[in-house]
């Protein structure tokens, strides 16, 4: 078992929320004081710095979004004078202009810090060759894998992305033995050594894979390609980068660096905190950072915590892959229902294959009424219609549990239901609210 | 001995079959016997045509899931109690049968008679030691 820094990753948990509540308490003095934003936030709630006395009061607090940065482009949300700000990285997202964020010395030594927790958590030491292959400049992946890879004292390939032929190259002849990069890339790379007949000269154990959402299928056939171990890591540049979550060895959810953001999951629809497990939209605060501080930031991101000590021994809390977006999320009868709920449990009853599917909301008689439809496949149907009712069933039956929802499933043939991209755009609601 | 039959699933919709047949006859497919299972929503589409691989394929090339799936072609002499003395033997061999059809006027000795069961080859051997003709998968696609 390694750790980059065991006594704060192993932290007794009554420990690390006082040590939560006492940043939280500095970060909104401060940010008070410096970011008129969230002064003016503060004050439309009636709320002084003096009332957060600790994280339960976190709370309390106003939410920040996405559209904030928009709105205070480029620099007017940060919390110290740009004379201190070092580095800045910008996203450009695939809505409206680019975001941009800003950090002090102290802020990339702490997220080298979060890299180095990554990076060690699969093995890495000083002895390691650690190619980064995310792409390096304004995006955060590569400068964020590079950093920590600098702090733990690895040997740092900074490749960057692109090249195939020299990754590879370069991979071999440098004798990586991790390798960071998007699991699309890691995927195609694996492929094309396979065809190089290469596959016999990676001297890999570890790939630390993130920035885009990827499957356990994924996982399973990137190990193989490459012989190595997969890690999947979170993180956002409006919070720090790659690295606000980690995963261990494990490989049940990502550690939170909770010593310098904290989470929360809330209802996207009443806002309101919910219990610990639920499923809704992930919120982070940043307790540590001071060029770009930002209070209960809403994420889109849908994701639960396990808060159930890990084997690993690590006390964070771990949050499962993000499975979707907020803005899809949708109220059937009451319940807060997402498609890619609907889409595991399709995953699943399809043998590792997602059938294509249309969900359909309507409301009768004051009811709301959700239709799922899934097209057929050779895989799916079998001469009998015992057996082709049991598939429906299965559907049906994992549905209720997973959603707490009753649904009709229909079966429909194969190519009947148009193919789009994103989930939203396989959600039909015909309810006129 | 065993005949290929192919199984096409169906949505009940109006019209729907009528659209899988014509696949089949553009294609230059003979139909010799077919029967359809239904519930409320879907059909399952069970077919013994003169070319099974080519009636599969072009309706996999028509986006439909297909299966194909092995059967027995018996004839059946067309007067009472001929059909009940064939599942007679199957049950009396613990033989079970999970679907069967019928085609009159289809054979030259009287009923032709599709039986799926669980243990075909074994179903096959009672049945011929029992006097029952079973059809050659050759001669029920030339039907
Ligand atoms: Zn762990």
């Amino acid at each position: 078992m390694a750790y980059y820094d065991k006594e704060n990753e192993c932290m007794d948990r009554e420990r690390l929320i006082e040590l939560q509540s006492e940043r939280l308490i500095w970060q909104v003095k401060r940010m008070y004081d410096k970011v008129p934003l969230f002064r003016e936030r503060m004050q439309e709630k009636g709320l002084l710095p003096e009332d957060i006395r600790s994280v339960e009061d976190l709370k309390h607090l106003p939410f920040s979004y996405k559209q904030d940065l928009r709105d205070y482009y480029p620099y007017g949300l940060f919390a110290v004078p740009t004379s201190e700000i070092v580095r800045v990285h910008a996203s450009s997202g695939t809505t409206g202009k680019q975001i941009v964020v800003g950090y002090t010395r102290k802020d990339l030594d702490d997220w080298s810090t979060c890299t180095a927790r990554q990076l060690a958590a699969t093995g890495a030491d000083k002895n390691s060759f650690v190619q980064v292959s995310y792409g390096y400049g304004l995006f955060t992946g590569g400068l964020g894998l590079h950093g920590g890879t600098e702090k733990l004292g690895a040997t740092v390939i900074p490749i960057s992305s692109g090249n195939t032929q020299r990754q590879i190259q370069t991979m071999i002849d440098f004798g990586a033995t991790h390798l960071c990069c998007t699991p699309s890339y890691a995927m195609y790379l694996g492929e094309t050594i396979e065809e190089m007949g290469l596959t016999e000269e990676l001297k890999l154990k570890a790939g630390i894979f993130g920035a885009e959402p990827w499957t356990e299928d994924m996982r399973k056939a990137i190990e193989e390609k490459l012989r190595l171990k997969a890690y999947d890591i979170y993180g956002l540049s409006e919070i720090m980068g790659p690295g606000v979550a980690y995963e261990c060895d494990k490989q049940k959810g990502m550690h939170i660096c909770e010593d310098m953001f904290i989470p929360e999951i809330i209802d996207p629809n009443t806002c309101e905190v919910l219990p610990a497990g639920s499923l809704g939209e992930l919120v982070f605060t940043t307790i540590t950072k001071e060029g770009f501080p930002l209070i209960r930031y809403r994420t889109r991101d849908i994701a639960s915590l396990n808060y159930e000590k890990c084997e690993c021994g690590r006390s964070f809390v771990r949050m499962n892959k993000p499975q979707g977006r907020s803005d899809d999320m949708m109220i059937i009868r009451g319940v807060n229902v997402f498609p890619s709920q609907i889409e595991e449990v399709l995953l699943r009853v399809g043998g590792d294959v997602t059938p294509n599917y249309m969900v359909i909301v309507d409301r009768v008689n004051n009811h709301d009424t959700l239709e799922v439809q899934v097209e057929m496949s050779d895989k799916l149907f079998s001469d009998d219609v015992k057996s082709v009712e049991f598939v429906e069933e299965k559907i049906k039956s994992q549905l209720a549990s997973v959603l707490g929802l009753a649904a009709k499933v229909r079966l429909v043939e194969p190519k009947t239901i148009a193919r789009s991209e994103g989930k939203a755009k396989r959600v039909l609601d015909k309810r006129k609210l | 001995m065993l005949v290929k039959q192919i199984s096409v699933f169906v949505e009940n919709k109006f019209g729907r079959l009528a659209e899988i047949i014509s696949i089949l006859g553009n294609n230059n497919i003979d139909i010799s016997a077919l029967s359809i299972a239904d519930t409320t929503d879907f059909g399952i589409l069970r077919l013994i045509v003169n070319d099974p691989n080519l009636a599969e394929k072009v309706l996999k090339d028509n986006g439909l899931a297909v299966k194909s799936t092995e059967v027995i072609a018996v004839a059946v002499e067309d007067k009472p109690g001929g059909l009940a003395r064939v599942l007679n033997i199957l049950k009396d061999a613990n033989i079970s049968i999970e679907y069967m059809y019928a085609f009159i006027g289809k054979s030259e000795s009287g009923a032709l008679v599709i039986i799926r069961v669980d243990q075909p080859n074994e179903a096959i051997n009672v049945l011929k030691n029992s006097g029952i003709e079973i059809i050659k998968a050759s001669d029920v696609y030339r039907l």
